[in-house]
Formats: C-alpha cells, structure tokens, sequence
C-alpha cells in the first residue's frame, strides 16, 4: 500500500499558518502524491495561498469555531470524513497545544492508535517514524501495524520548511457533527504576554538560564547577553517552575525546540529533558562550574566556572564592541 | 464534589532507564514509584474538594505486577481510595489501549472531575488524559495553568503559545495540569500510616469488559543517534568571557 494522499493538520495565528504546519507540510509533500490541509479559525481563506504555496491541493476547512476549544471540532470533522470513506493513508499533526488535543480525540473518536514525539519520517510502502529517547542519545523506529490511517504527532523543526510553489489550495467546508458535550469546552478570554526581539524557536542566537545563576533577578544577565547578541532568551523548566521566568521561554521536552546557531547555556545542568529541546542547535556553548555537567557532552564550547563572573565578563566585553 | 486523579507509577526517573530486549518498550519491572506529573494533579483534586466543601478524591492508575507504592504516595497526601488496574495481558500498552482502560475504571468512581498530567515523565505521549476525555463524552481543558470550580462550572487558566486562554466548561469534564499549578503537599507521618489501610481495588481488563486488544503500532529498532563531536572544555582562568567572544567571531555572529 503505497501512501497517496497525507491530511496535515494545519495551525494558523494571525499571521498566517504556524512554522511546524509549513514544516510537517514539506515533509508531507515528499512522502505522498497529494497533500491536503485540515484548517479552522477566521482566516483560512487567506491562508490558502500560502497553503498551496507549500503543496496542499485542498484545504478542508472546519470554519470559524466560535471561541470552542479546537480539539474535539476539529477531531470530530475529520472523523466523520474518515467514517465516510473520504480519509488520507496517514495525518500529521504538529506538537502543540491544540495539536495534541485534536490527536488525542480524533484516536479516541476513530480507533486510531497514535504515535507522538515523532522528529523524523520515511516513506516507502508504509511511513516509518523516528523518536528521540533518554535525551535524544537514542532513536526508536517505529510504525503503525493496524489498518490506518495512522496518526502522527511531529515535534517542531523536525524538518526544513520548503515552499513549492504550488497555485492557491482550493478550500472546500468539512462540516462538524453534533459533538454533544464533548465540544463545550470555550475561550472565555485570550491574554497574550509582551515580547520583544527575536522569538525564542526562530533566533538566530538563543541565551538560556538555569538554577545555577542563583535567583531570579540574575535572570537579567541572560537577557541582556541576549538582546546584545540580537538573541532571544530562553529557561531550564527548574527556573520556569520556580516562578523566575514565564513557561514561554522554557526549552526541553515539554518547552520549546530550538535550533539556532549558537545556544549558551548559563548555570544548566543538561537533564535530558532539557536537551532533548536544543541538542540539534549548529554550536552549543556552556557554562557551568560542574566540570561533570551532562551539558558539557553536547557543548562545542564549555567553560568551566561561575556564571556569576563568566557572563558579566562576557556582557562588558560585548558592550564593549 | 468527587474527583478522580490518573496517577501513574513509573521507574524511578533518577535511576538509569532501559528498554525491553524484546519489544524495546520502557523495562518496568523494578519498583515504581509515583511519577512526579501527577503529584500535582492529586495536589490540586485535593484542594479543589476541600474548596467544595466535601466529596472524594479517587486514584486511579495502570500499572503492573500490582504496584501501589506510588498509589500509597498518593493515598498518604490525602486521596481517599485508589483503583489500580493490573493485568499481564497490559504490558506494554499504547496511549490509545491505556486509555481505553483507565477510562472503564474512571466510570466507576462516577466522578465530576478528572484530572490528569499533561504529561507523564517516562512516556510524555501526552494524549491519553484526552483519549479518556473523549471515549467517556467528556469535554477536556489540557495545560491548566490555574483551575477553579464555580458550581457546576470548571475554570482554567490555559497555557498557549502567545500567553494563556481563559477557558470554561461544564462539569464533568476532564482537565490536564502543568508543573508547577499548585505546590504538592508532603506526606504527614500520619498520612502514611493511615495510607496503609486505605482500600486499594485491584482489577484485571476482563473485571473491566475491556478487551486489551492490539496494540496499532510496533517498535521495530532502536539505534544510537549520532553523537556530537566532543567539544573543548576548559576551565575559567578569568579568560572565559573572551574565550566565548572569540568563539561567537569565528561564527561572524559579532
Ligand atoms: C516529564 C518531565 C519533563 C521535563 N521537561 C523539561 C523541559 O522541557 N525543559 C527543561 O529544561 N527541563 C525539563 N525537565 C526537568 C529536568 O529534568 C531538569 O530538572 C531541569 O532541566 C533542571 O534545570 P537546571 O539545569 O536549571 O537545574 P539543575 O539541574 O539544578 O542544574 C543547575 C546547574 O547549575 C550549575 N551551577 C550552580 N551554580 C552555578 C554557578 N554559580 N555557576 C555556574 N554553574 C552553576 C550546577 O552545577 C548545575 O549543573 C523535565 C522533567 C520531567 C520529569
Ligand atoms: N498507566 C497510567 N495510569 C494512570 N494514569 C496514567 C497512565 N498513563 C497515563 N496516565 C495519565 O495521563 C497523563 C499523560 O500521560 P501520557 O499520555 O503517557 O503522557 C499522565 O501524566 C497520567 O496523569
């Protein structure tokens, strides 16, 4: 059974559809002969543009949902279409939020096992997929034995975003059954936290903190290291817990992934958690004054020594220029 | 109000871990432990039936060879009773199959509230709180980052990407919590001595009418990942600033 068509799930903000959704659509594009976009929110026929850019022939769009929580209506959508006849060989769906909603219910809904944390995939006869485990030192392969489709939940910059340069998508409605109490789940209100300079998984440099700089307002050497390095700050999940930093600017498994092309880590130890979420970065330089550190057997660079005269130093030396 | 916690028991996370020779799934046969995820949920059931003036807090877990020490974890904190779900035919299950059996448990506590981790520490699939949301007909809010109860309504501060969502629905439902939601309580030494006698129901699949069924995917090998060429180490003599100043102008980041 060769894969002929690929349904990504495709997340958009305001400016348009998500980095991972461009990037699970490339990977869909070299993996099957036709790709096609799931879609909601306000803006999908602006979207379809972009969309097509990257390959997708037809978006099917699940509408506006009106405040709910995506997960079960947009689940219960593509149920429906599969219970139809009217399925894909495989669904992709980003690591996110909502992402991990909607896989989690449309597995239920369906029947359909799930395979998550998923960072590489191979096509073939049948896709197989590639998980990173005990801090990405290993690579489990696997692949689904049952009848399909399978469900794959990909982790973010796991593959090169690619346009294609393909014309507009065409955008057809997929209509969302009476999902009962499942789908009450609403956004009552919507916060959204102040940010400036680069984001955290698209920087160029990323400047990260752990528990070794002491206390929280330490934290402010990191982001003045960063900002003069036109970087971005990142977060060990110890100091996130701790209060010290928002969730967003957290790195690891359960934080961000990031690549740039240098990532410093201050007074961080390198649990695998951790490193599961920057070890792809190009130059990783740490400092720590652990000399037995984990972080150190990733770093390109280690200094062994005191955050709290290392990076001063290094601030003044990079005012300086 | 009567709450149910999942609560999973896995290997001691500080311990080195290790694969099954056979189907490369995660080896749990040395003792387990309560995964440190769920503490929080089983914090938070308590404080919230507390807030509700009365009602139970229920554990429910799937875990093999019996093991309750994490249950007892739990049960010393304060939870009320536990079902444990325990059955060699579940060994190595899926996210989906889980689920599936946590969710015929779940019923049986009747509960107005589930809570879950949005993750488990050695599994981190991070879907089977919403795989039991959805075959129990339950709406779900994952990633709280605050709950509360307002009568017959759960509210949740949500995590996203941008910041957070207020989110509401309607009880009952299921909710998934962050690290770091509410502080976990210690155990009191008379928490763990009363923890002992605490009814712990053990069921098999079949006590449940759940087939375990086939598990829809398979691990077919596990390699090494390619290593990072060792770096240079060196210790801070008072030239370690400079030393990453002249590494970041070899790059032409500055
Ligand atoms: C399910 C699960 C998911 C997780 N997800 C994540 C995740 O996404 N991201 C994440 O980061 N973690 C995650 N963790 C947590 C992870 O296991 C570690 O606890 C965490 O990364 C440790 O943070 P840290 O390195 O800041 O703190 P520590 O491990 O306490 O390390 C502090 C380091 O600072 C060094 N130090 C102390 N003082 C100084 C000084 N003066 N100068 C220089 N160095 C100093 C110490 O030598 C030490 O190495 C997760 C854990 C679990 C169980
Ligand atoms: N075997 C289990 N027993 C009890 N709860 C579980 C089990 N597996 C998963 N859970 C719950 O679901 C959450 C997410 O698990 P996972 O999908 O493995 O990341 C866990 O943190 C638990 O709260």
């Amino acid at each position: 059974m060769a894969i002929e068509k690929i349904w990504v799930v495709a997340e958009a903000t305001e400016s348009g559809p998500t980095t991972t959704t461009l990037e699970l659509l490339s990977a869909a594009r070299s993996l099957a002969g036709t790709v096609e976009a799931i879609a909601w929110g306000p803006n999908t026929a602006a979207n379809a543009a972009v969309l097509g850019d990257y390959g997708v022939t037809t978006v099917h769009d699940v509408g506006d949902l009106a405040g709910a929580l995506p997960g079960a209506a947009v689940a219960g959508a593509m149920a429906a279409a599969i219970a139809a006849g009217q399925g894909p060989s495989a669904i992709l769906i980003p690591t996110s939020y909502d992402g991990r909603d909607i896989a989690g219910r449309l597995s239920a809904k369906a029947d359909l096992p799930v395979l998550t944390n998923i960072t590489g995939l191979e096509g073939g006869d049948e896709l197989t997929t590639q998980h990173p485990v005990f801090g990405g030192t290993q690579i489990v392969n696997a692949r689904f034995t049952g009848q399909g489709p399978g469900i794959f939940v990909v982790r973010a910059k796991s593959f090169a975003p690619e346009p294609a340069g393909g014309a507009p998508a065409s955008v057809v409605a997929l209509a969302v059954p009476d999902l009962g109490a499942t789908n009450t789940a609403s956004i009552v209100n919507r916060h959204v936290e102040e940010r400036t300079g680069p984001q955290l998984d698209e920087a160029a440099v990323v400047v990260s903190g752990g528990r070794g700089l002491g206390d929280a307002a330490n934290y402010s050497m990191v982001e003045e290291a960063a900002k003069l390095l036109n970087g971005a700050a990142g977060a060990s999940r110890a100091i996130v817990d701790a209060g010290w930093v928002p969730y967003s600017h957290q790195v690891g498994q359960t934080g961000k992934t990031v690549k740039p092309t240098v990532y410093l880590a201050c007074g961080i130890s390198g649990a695998t958690q951790h490193m599961v979420g920057m070890k792809g970065s190009k130059n990783i330089i740490a400092i720590n004054k652990d000399q037995d550190a984990p972080i150190f057997t990733v770093a390109d660079l280690g200094i062994v020594g005191d955050v709290h005269k290392v990076l001063p130093a290094l601030i003044e030396a990079l005012k300086a220029r | 109000m009567n709450v149910v916690v999942c609560v999973k028991q896995i290997p001691d996370p500080a311990a080195p871990q290790s694969l099954e020779p056979g189907t490369h799934t995660l080896a749990r046969s040395g003792k387990l432990i309560l995964d440190d995820s769920d503490a929080y949920g089983v914090e938070m059931a308590l404080q919230l039936a507390e807030q509700a003036g009365g009602g139970e807090v229920t554990l429910v877990s799937m875990a093999p060879n019996g093991e309750t020490s994490g249950l007892r974890t739990a049960l010393a904190m304060g939870a009320a009773k536990a079902i444990l779900v325990s059955d060699d035919s579940l060994k190595g299950a899926d996210a989906l199959t889980t689920a599936k059996i946590l969710a015929a448990a779940i019923k049986r506590a009747e509960p107005d509230l589930i809570v879950a981790a949005t993750e488990s520490s050695d599994g981190y699939t991070g879907t089977t709180p919403v795989q039991i949301a959805e075959i129990l007909g339950l709406p779900s809010i994952t990633f709280a980052k605050s709950v509360a109860i307002d009568g017959s309504t759960i509210k949740v501060d949500r995590q996203t990407e941008a910041g957070y969502d207020e989110v509401t629905a309607p009880l009952p439902a299921l909710v998934t919590v962050t690290a770091g939601v509410v502080e976990p309580r210690y155990p009191s030494f008379k928490g763990i001595m009363a923890a002992k006698s605490k009814p712990v129901d053990v069921l098999t699949a079949a006590d449940l009418g759940v087939g375990a069924g086939a598990n829809g995917q398979e691990i077919t090998s596990v390699v090494d990942a390619e290593a990072r060429a060792a770096g240079e180490i060196v210790v801070d003599e008072g030239d370690g600033a400079q030393r990453i100043v002249s590494y970041l102008e070899s790059l032409k980041l500055i």
